[in-house]
């Protein structure tokens, strides 16, 4: 199975396609036997996964646009493997706990769809590809807020789509540029990835291009102060969207900083570690202290989702392999567990249809299942050792450290704010007596919610207890990128500061 | 090997215990769970004697066993090595042995309580977080353990979550605990940054610690201190300590007592090799120390509720121990640390099976009189206030006397004088305590309710322990054993013996005083005058937090959820938007169907083409 990347992305939009002939009945069926053999392709493709090549694996390359180097091009490293196998294990299991009935096939086929975008932005070493499926999207999501989402979904979405759009659409100058560069430098026309690494550039063409792409990325994750999209697009998307949005629409945006912006601008990387960290810190703190203000749950959860990808930036820009690693680490958590606090939430809310705390109140006592899996998830939330939240938050402030002890510190103050916030929502809705007469009688969750949440938990304390298999072939690319980042540079300043590891060194 | 299944097999039991809980959660299986929970913490037991007999007797020094590699990225290489030398074995031993004996009582305490199953698989939880504590070999680890043994104490604070003050007691506990952890992981971190590309065992860290210069050292040893100030409840972290009484009884002498309160010490006393090194920073944990020492027992001297009293005295005992530690004295520090988990525990447990016979009656005034009422009571209290007040053969005579020669004999007179005021108010509030319970008048008629016999054989050992374990310290034998990098400051025998009499005059002062105002009729503190009202409320420390830190915090969060992110942000990005709408508007007006402003707009633009084509010509 030499293509099987190409099986991975084409696989859920071919079987999207003939969902249109499936009875509606059978829609869900349909949908989740399709999510979970792209899971098990995708766990195939971990376990036949060269864990010692830091290199591209399963690469293909078939020409599109010969005459402008436009290639369909995918391939997989240690970076990129475990958010592959991320999307496809959130998408399934997003749609195992979905509860929606009302056009049930036209969700299927949407979140279908969204599986192969999503995964080919992944997968793609060519930059228009990574472009296509990067726009492609948002379709998907557009439609998914819009036509299942609350209230206010139309304007909801149709900000998710402004927003976002615009970024990208100067991400892409930014891509047509280094195309032009890469053409007037070696005379022939490129979109390769591969081909892009190899061109040194000035600094002042880096620091142009990386702000190009910055543009489109930090919208993406989202960084302050272009996140006010988001807590719109959480709040009236429905759970399924929230869960896709929070758990790997938004890694689109830290792992471009990672495969775009790191090794082709390095020098330009390293000029920007101040300002990209000052805006990352106040992104933790800020969007941490609106987390403590909401009244509603989801907004707690979405704002806190926001402070954590802070965290996630200040890793990608600690430039030493502590920091990186535990960056990529972290985008893997944050998936699983805010994708799981949304559908946590999402239980609350199909129940109640309201999503305010200060309607709940002792449901510890009704939901006993509900409450110690909200629990778990919210202690992997604040990154209680043992639980997938710890590791990469540990790593990424120890490998910030090196950059600025008072940068870690500052960043840090999450794990404070964010034991606050978290242990708020956790006592006004779970704790105390039940005041409220409509919560006496709720349901506890359902084999459906359970079939959904358990492996969630399962995997939150086997990679918090051994992140072993996951962290060593993230570190294997990651070392590699940073070597290249070293060679590449141009500046001494950026060669002392991307910091190779004792062992690298030795090696060398 | 060993080590492996005395750490394991409580984490396995509370795995095996909880999901049994969950499955259903209505179910009455008390036996079952008790099973469960009390197999590993026995087998610990008996294990961790094993281990001990073979250090004590035979020659073993170090026992090690690796688990797995938890993870290597970069430089940092961290395994999950389990460890015993010396100091661990100590802590192990008394870990296991009292918390065996405190789950033993759980199994009757806690007999009846509709959480029954929870409550013992967060209990062995709790073990387990401690034990790997202990034995962890390297920060990282250890600090694994700092954190979940902070999340036991949350979880069994708030045990009984339908209560009100159950759950703001454990928030507390848990958000405090974080400042002091959150500051500990900055310590390890920088001492990562600083050495760690060597391997990070305590034993690489040991072997590089001269390549770090003083300044740093100090840094590093002062962030450490910082989460032992949190976990061990010392200034200005000590806010959270008292509220966790909130929680069942056994909890707080296991948590809140005996064991995970003492964490901050052994951390200490683990990197011995590094606050050796910098003992300006040592000066500072003493200071604090004493004055946690001070504070907590003139607060204890004012409280009326039983388990107040014994949290605010558990904070004035571990100021102690920070003193001794903070002068170099590591093993009369540890010793305190040993002494005081048996004392305590009896204490706690003691005052749990007072609270159970009484019908969860918790004020000292309400009590009186209960000498008449139960011997084994009244016995096991005697022999546990006599132990903390220092009074010989009992074990907490010996370990706070070398506290306090320590203090002496290293030249911190100011420190001693104050530590020797401190063993008065010891003696005062604690014979308070047991005069206004025991011998004051009796507070109306009543019936006690039997306890079992899972509550008073540990009693009983304990009282036991208590009573003889002291002699361990006699002629430095648990000093030595330890070899710790203790400071070398001899004190002359005469002088020790002198002192160890002055200290029993101290102390019977207090407990005479005590006599005086307590042994017939016990009154509450009123709060008639100024001074009295402060100390009964606490020197309104908690309220102070709440307007320095609480409030503004709060006050910070909705100012920038509620004006800046909505009002400001939000509104901002609109703008662009706003600028795009209006625009369109403007140019709209233009096309407005009326002929005669398109017959201007022609006449405009062919002027211009006109000019234009005339200017290129050169006609103009």
């Amino acid at each position: 199975m030499d293509n099987i990347l190409s099986v991975l992305v084409f696989f859920p939009a071919i079987a999207g396609l003939l969902g249109f002939v499936v009875d509606k009945g059978s829609a869900r069926v349909y949908g989740i036997s399709v999510a979970t053999v792209e899971l098990l392709l995708a766990l195939w493709l971990w376990m036949s996964f060269d864990t010692a090549n830091a290199g591209m694996q399963y690469v293909e390359l078939i020409p599109l646009v010969p005459d402008f180097g436009i290639n369909y091009y995918v391939g997989v490293d240690g970076i990129s493997l475990f958010i592959v196998v991320m999307t496809a294990l959130m998408t399934l299991l997003g749609m195992i706990g979905m509860s929606i009935e009302k056009e049930i096939k036209n969700m299927i086929i949407s979140l279908l769809f969204l599986e192969m975008t999503m995964i080919g932005v992944f997968v793609a070493l060519d930059a228009i590809v990574f472009y296509l499926f990067w726009e492609l999207s948002l379709v998907p999501m557009l439609y998914i807020i819009g036509a299942w989402g609350g209230p206010l979904r139309i304007y909801a979405s149709v900000k998710f789509f402004l927003y976002t759009f615009t970024g990208s659409l100067i991400m892409l100058v930014g891509m047509l540029f280094m195309a032009y560069l890469y053409n007037s430098v070696s005379g022939v026309w490129s979109f390769s990835l591969t081909d892009w690494y190899a061109l040194v550039l000035p600094e002042n063409y880096q620091i142009w291009l990386f702000l190009a792409f910055f543009a489109g990325f930090a919208i993406k994750v989202p960084m302050f102060p272009f996140h006010t999209w988001l807590p719109y697009a959480h709040g009236q998307a429905p759970t399924i969207g929230s869960v896709i949005l929070a758990a790997v629409l938004l890694k689109m945006g830290t792992y471009g900083f990672v495969r775009f912006s790191l090794p082709l601008f390095p020098d330009a990387s390293v000029m920007m570690i101040w300002p990209i960290s000052v805006l990352a810190i106040i992104m933790v703190i800020y969007t941490a202290m609106v987390a403590y203000a909401q009244e509603d749950i989801k907004q707690v959860i979405a704002y806190s989702s926001v402070s954590h990808m802070g965290i996630i930036i200040l890793g990608t820009f600690a430039m030493n392999a502590e920091g990186i690693s535990g960056s990529i680490f972290l985008m893997l958590s944050h998936g699983i567990v805010s994708g799981a606090l949304f559908m946590l939430v999402g239980v609350i809310y199909d129940r109640r249809h309201t999503k305010l705390m200060s309607e709940f109140g002792g449901l510890a006592a009704v939901m006993p299942k509900y409450a110690v899996i909200f629990g778990f998830m919210l202690m992997a939330s604040v990154g209680l050792p043992l639980t997938i939240g710890f590791v990469g938050e540990f790593l990424v402030l120890l490998g910030f450290y090196e950059i600025s002890p008072i940068g870690a510190i500052l960043g840090g103050t999450t794990i404070i704010i964010g034991a606050i916030y978290m242990l708020t929502v956790y006592k006004r809705t779970f704790f105390g007596p039940v005041t409220n007469e409509k919560n006496k009688t709720l349901p506890d969750l359902n084999g459906k919610e359970l079939t959904a949440l358990v492996p969630l938990v399962a995997i939150v304390i086997w990679l918090g207890v051994y992140p072993k298999p996951v962290l060593g072939p993230i570190d294997t690319s990651v070392k590699a990128l940073i070597s290249f980042m070293h060679e590449k540079a141009r500046s001494d300043i950026a060669k002392d500061t991307i910091t190779l590891s004792k062992s690298v060194k030795e090696a060398k | 090997m060993l080590l492996d299944l005395i750490l394991l097999a409580p984490f396995a039991a509370a795995l095996v215990g909880g999901l049994l809980y969950l499955y259903d959660p209505q179910a009455r299986r008390e036996k079952i769970y008790s099973i469960i929970a009390l197999t590993p913490v026995l087998l610990g037991a008996v294990l961790s004697l094993v281990i001990g007999w073979s250090f004590i007797f035979g020659e073993t020094t170090h026992i090690e066993s690796t688990l797995f590699e938890w993870l290597h990225v970069g430089d940092l290489r961290i395994a999950l090595t389990l460890s015993v030398d010396r100091l661990s074995m100590v802590m192990l031993f008394f870990v296991t042995f009292v918390g065996a004996l405190i789950h033993i009582y759980s199994a009757g305490y806690m007999s009846g309580d509709s959480g029954y199953g929870k409550f013992f698989a967060y209990l062995n939880l709790f073990m387990a977080s401690m034990l790997l504590l202990i034995l962890a070999d390297n920060p990282v680890i250890m600090f694994i353990g700092w954190e979940l043994v902070g999340l036991c104490s949350y979880l069994l604070i708030g045990f009984y979550y339908r209560e009100e003050a159950a759950i703001p007691a454990a928030n507390k506990a848990f958000i405090v605990n974080r400042i002091g952890d959150f500051v500990f992981i900055m310590g390890v971190a920088l001492l990562f940054v600083t050495v760690g590309v060597n391997g990070f065992g305590f034993t690489a860290i040991e072997a590089s610690i001269t390549k770090i210069d003083t300044a740093m050292l100090s840094l590093i040893g002062l962030l450490l201190f910082v989460g032992a100030m949190g976990k061990s409840a010392q200034i200005p972290l000590y806010v959270w300590l008292p509220d966790a009484m909130a929680g069942p009884t056994p909890v707080s002498a296991l948590i809140h007592a005996a064991t995970m309160v003492t964490a901050g010490v052994y951390m200490v006393a683990r990197f011995d090799f590094l606050y050796s090194r910098i003992p300006g920073v040592g000066e500072f944990i003493a200071v604090i120390g004493i004055a946690s020492a001070l504070l907590a027992a003139v607060i204890a001297s004012y409280q009326s509720d039983i388990k107040k009293i014994l949290a605010y005295s558990t904070v004035s005992q571990l100021g102690y121990m920070f003193a001794a530690v903070g002068v170099g004295a590591y093993s009369a520090g540890l010793f305190h640390v040993f002494t005081h988990a048996f004392f305590k525990a009896l204490l706690f447990l003691g005052a749990g099976a007072i609270i159970i016979a009484l019908s969860h009656e918790q004020n000292i005034f309400r009590m009186g009189g209960l000498r008449k009422d139960s011997r084994l009571l009244y016995y096991t209290m005697l022999i546990a206030t006599f132990s903390i007040a220092g009074i010989p053969p009992f074990a907490g005579f010996f370990s706070k006397d070398a506290i306090l020669v320590s203090l002496l004999s290293t030249g911190h007179y100011t420190l001693w004088s104050l530590a020797t005021f401190g063993v008065f108010l010891t003696s005062y509030y604690m014979f308070r305590l047991f005069f206004a319970v025991f011998h004051a008048r009796s507070y109306g008629f009543r019936v006690l309710k039997p306890l079992p016999l899972t509550m008073t054989v540990p009693l009983v050992v304990l009282a036991v322990g208590t009573a003889t374990l002291g002699l361990l310290g006699v002629g430095g034998t648990f000093g030595n054993f330890l070899g710790l990098a203790d400071i070398h400051a001899e004190a002359d025998h005469t002088i020790e013996y002198l002192l160890a009499i002055f200290n029993l005059f101290v102390v019977a002062a207090g407990a005479g005083l005590a006599y005086r105002l307590f042994a017939q009729e016990a009154e509450p503190p009123n709060e008639e005058s100024r001074v009295r009202r402060l100390l009964v409320h606490k020197f309104y420390i908690d309220e102070i937090y709440g307007y320095v830190f609480v409030k503004p915090l709060y006050f910070i969060a909705s100012f920038t959820g509620n004006l800046i992110d909505h009002k400001v942000l939000g509104r901002m990005i609109l703008l662009g938007v706003e600028g795009y709408r209006r625009a369109g508007e403007g140019f709209g007006k233009l096309q407005n169907g009326r002929v005669r402003f398109y017959t201007l707009y022609m006449l405009v633009g062919i002027s211009y083409i006109s000019y234009y084509l005339l200017s290129i010509l050169g006609g103009i």
